[in-house]
């Protein structure tokens, strides 16, 4: 009985899920659908990622050791970034994890740690992209899936981001759509997106780079969908969401002033029981 | 009256009625002669902003009989439209077309010999023509209207998708059941049209038998390829092929799935005598795999080089003519194998689309990935001279090999085992009986 109470108070962390669900993607990817992941980049991705943060924890925030983000980091970078360069990969987790000590507004980091490497890679060099293309529609409907289940587990805690981003993105393509007299296909078509759907449900959703009030939150989504469909359609530039994140990362603090709301905590302590952390990273 | 009887690529066909049925019927009867019918090839080289696209297409029938509608992302002007010659797109798809590998074992007793074979994708090519009619129609202004090469040009501003239409219909073009929603939709995007039509009589003063492939240059943020028309004629399947030219690495499209076709496999000597039926049947299989949603690359390698070669690789002046504008044309002469390097990568794409499984058109991303990859198969032929030695050991492996390959091909294509089996020259003579099999792998087949 103590192993499922443990089991049980270990998973009442949302992030178990999320490394469950990527990790699994991350399987798909590599094993079925074969898109251009390379394992060597992987593991340099994973080991990076956790030495980066035991340095940053122990020497810059001083806090104890939490291996369980920099591991959901370390998912989304391997599922997202493509490169030949074991070094540029490993580069990606630094910028990743280095970037949540390092630039910080209110206690809170501002950027999505495996958004801003992204950005950064794809703007300092040539040899990093992203594949946005390459879950293909055909296996769309489980990813969907798998996505909605995450939502289900974690009880869509703090999940308005990820609703108003899909939300506002969805409407934005279909009024296009209809000015265009476009057939429905096509924004159904954009919509089947896997790189959509991961950045949806496992970027722009982590809580601790999101608005504080769920008001907040609705209204960040809303504009990364705004800026992400005017780079992909006005602009006609790829890769519209991710860059899209980390041009509104800026607002959050603005829009946490605004309206105020609750610092979220990964692990919602029981009451009366002290919080183990000085900051969760 | 004419019709619109296709649209390829970024083309809306035009021809007369009587040629509509034979184009569609002719299609039907060249099956087994040309290895994918209804062809279309586009060179799309893009730097930055900068493209260039060549558009060849494989309309085959009376020239004065056709014209061609351009959608192109951005308004255009008389300089930039031109004519390249055909072999340029040819000898662009031998250089990168899928090949064939051969071996000779060596005396199990005691050297292998190479030699490579490009897959014949030569497509039939095409022809087309316009009616004159150069004025002002409601919405429509003829921006321009001239000569190049055996093609004359009208360059139409159009406003709105009904002036197009109808300026088509009163130079009596009849288009297909939805072309005015695409049209106007591609309007809306800021895309514009041109018209192109052969002129007899500079056709016949240059003396082609055949349409060159119509090149146009412009500068837009838009890496796309306008597929939307061609899929708008129900006459089945469009095939088409990309060759992009980029100075960074591969190419991929972004809203449909890039897949790598299987390659460097092992299959069946007998092979080689049925290469094109044997890479139909792979392509068709592989398709249906990914849910006729798949854009499949063919090839991606840098263009100083290759290994094996199907053809030289294109001299800096034919990248030039191509529109390949970062290289100096001036060099003029060929790279031979392992040559200098041209800082052109060349991507070969192949789509097999339809409204259906491509309602979007085909939007392109640069990568970073310079890695070479090429459709490349091979046959090893056993060795049957005779040996000084015990060679029973060397004949069990190439039976093994040899049913090995067969199970590939089977999976490769999708042909009945047994046909392979029969068709293979076994090295004990013994074919394998359908027995010889588990037998779970005849259950489901």
């Amino acid at each position: 009985m103590r192993v499922f109470a443990r089991l049980f108070s270990l998973l009442r962390d949302p992030r178990w899920y999320q490394v469950i669900v990527l990790s699994l993607l991350l399987g798909f990817g590599i094993l079925i659908l074969d898109f251009g992941i390379h394992w060597q980049n992987a593991i340099a991705i994973f080991t990076t990622a956790q030495v980066t943060q035991l340095v940053g924890a122990r020497f810059i925030a001083r806090v104890p050791f939490d291996p369980l983000s920099a591991l959901i980091t370390s998912c989304s970078l391997t599922l997202l970034l493509r490169t030949d360069l074991i070094s540029l990969a490993m580069f990606a987790a630094i910028i990743a994890i280095g970037s949540k000590f390092l630039v910080r507004v209110r206690g809170k980091h501002v950027f999505n740690p495996a958004n801003v490497a992204l950005v950064s890679l794809m703007l300092l060099s040539d040899d990093a992209w992203v594949s946005s293309g390459q879950w293909g529609s055909a296996t769309i409907g489980a990813l969907a899936l798998a996505c909605l289940g995450f939502l289900v587990l974690t009880r869509a805690r703090r999940a308005e981001t990820t609703i108003a981003f899909i939300a506002a993105y969805g409407l934005l393509l279909l009024v296009r759509a209809l000015w265009l007299g476009d057939p429905l296909s096509i924004p159904l078509h954009q919509l089947q997106n896997g790189a959509l759907l991961i950045f949806a449900f496992f970027m722009i959703s982590d809580p601790k780079t999101s608005p504080n009030s769920p008001v907040g939150r609705i209204a960040f989504g809303a504009l990364v969908a705004s800026v992400a469909y005017s780079i992909q359609f006005v602009f006609y530039e790829p890769n519209g969401p991710i860059l899209a994140l980390i041009m509104s990362a800026p607002f959050v603090p603005l829009i946490d002033a605004i309206s105020r709301g609750q610092l979220y905590r990964w692990e919602q302590p029981a009451a009366g029981s002290a919080s183990q952390f000085k900051g969760v990273y | 009256m004419k019709f619109i009887i296709t649209a390829t690529v970024a083309m809306l066909t035009i021809a007369i009625s009587t040629t509509a049925q034979a184009f569609c019927g002719f299609y039907v009867a060249r099956a087994d002669t040309s290895l994918f019918n209804s062809a279309s090839q586009v060179v799309l080289v893009r730097d930055d902003d900068r493209t260039v696209i060549t558009m060849a297409n494989d309309f085959q029938g009376e020239v004065e009989d056709f014209a061609v509608v351009i959608p192109v992302p951005t308004f255009i002007e008389r300089e930039q439209i031109n004519v390249a010659d055909r072999a340029l797109v040819e000898h662009l798809d031998a250089y990168t077309a899928p090949r064939l590998v051969e071996y000779h074992d060596p005396d199990p007793c005691s050297r292998y010999e190479l030699k490579s074979m490009a897959m014949d994708s030569a497509h039939p090519r095409s022809a087309q023509v316009l009616e004159e009619s150069v004025g002002r129609s409601r919405g429509v202004t003829i921006e321009a209207s001239y000569t190049v090469g055996e093609y004359d040009i009208l360059i139409l501003s159009a406003e709105e998708s009904s002036g197009l239409i109808e300026w088509l219909d009163e130079n009596d073009y009849r288009i297909p059941k939805g072309a005015e929603a695409v049209v106007d939709s591609y309007l809306k995007q800021d895309m514009r049209f041109f018209v192109a039509k052969v002129n007899l009589k500079e056709q016949a003063k240059l003396g082609y038998s055949y349409l060159r492939p119509l090149q146009v240059a412009y500068e837009s943020n838009k890496f796309m390829l306008p597929i939307r028309l061609g899929t708008l004629n129900a006459n089945g399947k469009q095939e088409l092929y990309v060759y992009a030219l980029t100075r960074t690495g591969r190419v991929e499209t972004t809203n449909y799935r890039t897949v790598k076709l299987p390659t460097d496999t092992e299959v069946p000597e007998f092979v080689q005598a049925e290469f094109s039926e044997f890479y139909r049947a792979m392509f068709e299989k592989q398709t249906l795999k990914e849910k006729e949603r798949g854009v499949f690359l063919e090839y991606a390698w840098d263009m100083a080089w290759c290994d094996p070669c199907a053809a030289d690789p294109l001299s800096s002046d034919e990248l030039r003519q191509l529109g390949v504008f970062w290289v100096d044309g001036s060099q003029g002469g060929r790279i031979g194998n392992g040559g200098q390097a041209q800082n052109v990568f060349v991507t070969r794409l192949h789509v097999r689309y339809d409204k259906d499984h491509f309602p979007e058109d085909l939007m392109f991303q640069e990568t970073g990935d310079r890695q070479n990859y090429q459709g490349r198969y091979v046959i090893r032929h056993p060795w049957k001279g005779n040996s000084s030695c015990d060679a029973s050991a060397y004949k069990a492996a190439v039976k093994e090999r040899q049913e090995r390959e067969a199970q590939t091909l089977a999976n490769l294509t999708g042909w009945d085992i047994d046909d392979i089996r029969g068709k293979i020259d076994y090295i004990d003579g013994v074919v394998p009986e359908p027995g010889d099999a588990p037998w779970w792998k005849r259950l489901w087949q």
